[in-house]
């Protein structure tokens, strides 16, 4: 099974952005093999880098908008509009890797977890923590899993959560 | 203060909020005369303040993590600068030569980072393309497409640093590097052999990359005057007036280089800085007491220290240095622009000295903790951070309760400066009641070369929109311009 990266970014000082890094936290906790597990503040362009190593990866971030208590995506390589922030979306990295390696970045899927309060100084909030609980369950299931198989059982794929085809 | 000496009456007022590619809440205020001359510039940035109140009960040892999470882009800094209070704290006048090494060695890992992401991330998009260029293209993406080569060893330069604060810190982001009185964990030799193996690649392309801001600084009359202003400059240099970037005495001058301190030992830093309060503002304004508010304002930072040292102590940087001082015939270079060419100095600095310190053999050792001596109950750490000097301030209870916290931010010593430099470019580039898209490209680019980062970050999509208003003296709307996470613009008013 190729190496699967878990990629967290938020800053876990700002309340339920630290969603991401916090999951990661958990998850790196039980080890799993042929996971790896890594977390910053933000998403730039050198996290290129990271993705060389990895067969798939699965981005971990807070999101203000998405359903309860999360959503999956797959993600497809963009070229950044968002020149508004000096950090990128991972879209724009998934681009980023074309560029630098001339080849096409690892299959990449983003896990957006429902936040709801990104002050400075305040712990996850309780609904967030919940919403976290669901997401840890979920990963833990699929970094438990033998083979990819797993990831595109009918009932994930009937849930809507999971867009492996 | 940022003012023409016109009347009050009469003004229109122009809103920029928050600004793009400079993190955390930022907005500007331009105040306009009647003439529609720029009358104030006010540039507003929140949350330090509440930093300060956060920490407040927590107990001072885990202080130097906390303060990890007031920035994306510098953590490491904050959490080095409150290592040093905290030494205070415990009574350790001196680390163990191990411990002493690993901090600086965490340290220029940390400037180096950040200095590249400063420069090839931010700042090189408006300087390779024009600050007037397709937004679209003037981004690090833009820069990939372009000029791919110079591109990747930004992106290899950052990505070197963060694996000296992985290796000292056990982890890329909040690691627990320092410990009161010394260090947590010892470089091992198979970390220390992995670093050295990019070494000399990192020393190559920093060379290249003073060479490139050399030239672009020169051979581009226009930068010179670009939100340029004289002031004074305000470092820390080592006991022999070197550049020194962790540990040393405060060095003022004025803007024409005479020197109103030097070697000030920073822990009485009260008593030749003072903080003002303005009512408009959550950021004080710092100025030199000796000085006075009007005058006594100061610059931090690349420029400021590349102006301020007599030397520097490794032999490609102070190479660099004299040429960047034979460019301003000697005297101090003032070009606002110019903090991108001695960014690029310290960064050049950044790589010698950690060649030097992988090469010392005390990096690998493993006596990592000097005794505790008598606990007192103030301390005060400072540091050279990226962006300028960073001052922490702590005052403890009996129960080692954090009661008082007091941050100077490089962004705060900058306060001034940059409404200065924003007032600057406003009445050249402002042209009648409409704010466009290239009014907001120049200022950034001003804002951009003293700091990307305003405040503290946070990411969470979508929260990042670029507004500008103006409005009349009445608080009227005239025009609005929206600039979403996306990068779409909408004119709303």
């Amino acid at each position: 099974m190729a190496k699967l990266l878990l990629f967290g970014y938020g800053n876990p000082g700002r309340g339920d952005d630290a969603l991401g890094p916090e999951l990661i936290e958990r998850i790196a906790r039980l080890h799993f093999a042929d996971v790896e597990c890594q977390n910053d503040m933000q998403l730039q362009v050198e996290h290129v880098t990271d993705l060389a190593a990895c067969g798939r990866v699965l981005f971990i971030d807070a999101d203000m908008s998405c359903a309860e208590p999360f959503e999956f995506s797959e993600l497809s390589p963009e070229k950044d509009g968002s020149y508004t922030s000096h950090a990128m979306n991972p879209n724009a990295l998934l681009h980023a890797y074309r560029q630098v390696y001339g080849k096409d970045a690892p299959q990449a899927f983003l896990l957006r977890i429902r936040g709801y309060d990104f002050k400075l100084g305040d712990p996850l909030s309780d609904k967030a923590t919940v919403n976290l609980e669901a997401a840890t369950k979920l990963i833990v299931e699929f970094c438990s899993a033998e083979s990819p198989s797993f990831w595109r059982q009918e009932k994930l794929k009937a849930g809507g959560i999971w867009p492996f085809t | 203060m940022e003012q023409n000496g016109n009347s009050t009456t009469n003004l229109r007022r122009v809103a920029i909020d928050p600004i793009s590619r400079v993190e955390g809440h930022g907005k500007i205020t331009l105040m306009l005369d009647a003439a529609n001359h720029i009358h104030e510039a006010r540039l507003h940035i929140v949350e330090f303040r509440g930093f300060e109140k956060f920490i407040q009960g927590r107990p001072y040892w885990e202080v130097p993590f906390f303060v990890q999470r007031l920035c994306g882009i510098c953590p490491v800094s904050h959490q080095l600068a409150a290592a040093k209070a905290v030494d205070q704290l415990v009574g350790v006048e001196q680390l163990t030569p191990t411990a002493f090494k690993l901090r600086r060695l965490l340290h220029f890992g940390q400037t180096l980072q950040s200095h590249a992401l400063h420069f090839f991330h931010l700042s090189s998009p408006d300087l390779l393309f024009g600050f007037g260029s397709d937004p679209a293209q003037r981004n690090i993406v833009g820069v990939l497409d372009k000029y791919p080569e110079l591109a990747l060893k930004g992106v290899k330069l950052r990505k070197f640093g963060q694996q000296i604060i992985a290796a000292i810190s056990g982890k890329r982001i909040h690691g627990t590097a320092t410990v009161p009185g010394g260090m947590n964990k010892a470089l091992t030799i198979a970390e220390r052999e992995i670093l050295l193996a990019d070494i000399n690649d990192i020393l190559a392309w920093c060379q290249d990359a003073v060479a490139l801001n050399e030239q672009i600084h020169t051979a581009h009359p226009e930068h010179h005057g670009y939100a340029a202003i004289r002031s004074n400059f305000l470092s820390m240099t080592g006991s022999g007036g070197e550049l020194e970037l962790y540990h040393g005495g405060l060095r003022a001058r004025s803007a024409d280089g005479a020197k109103i301190f030097d070697q000030f030992d920073y822990r009485a830093y009260q008593s030749v800085i003072r903080e003002e309060v303005r009512p408009w503002s959550y950021m004080k304004f710092p100025y030199l007491i000796e000085l006075g508010k009007q005058q006594g304002w100061y610059r931090v930072g690349p420029l400021a220290r590349v102006n301020n040292c007599d030397f520097i102590a490794t032999p490609l940087a102070e190479a660099s240095r004299k040429r960047f001082r034979e460019f301003g015939n000697g005297g101090f270079v003032h070009d606002t622009l110019a903090y991108h060419w001695a960014r690029m100095i310290e960064a050049l600095h950044c790589a010698e000295s950690i060649y030097e310190l992988l090469h010392d053999p005390e990096i690998t050792g493993t006596d990592l903790v000097a005794n505790f001596g008598d606990k007192h109950s103030v301390g005060i750490g400072v540091i050279e951070a990226p962006r300028g000097t960073l001052f922490h301030h702590y005052q403890i209870d009996e129960q080692g309760l954090i009661e008082k916290a007091n941050l100077i931010v490089s962004t705060t010593s900058n306060n001034q400066a940059m409404n200065e430099s924003v007032r600057a470019v406003a009445n050249e580039y402002l042209d009648g009641h409409e704010i466009t898209e290239g009014l907001l490209n120049h200022l950034e680019v001003a804002v951009r070369a003293y700091d990307p980062c305003l405040s503290c970050a946070t990411h969470a999509l979508g929260k990042m929109p670029l507004q500008v208003e103006l409005l009349d003296a009445g608080g009227a709307l005239l025009d609005r311009l929206t600039k979403g996470g996306n990068g779409m613009i909408e004119r709303t008013a």
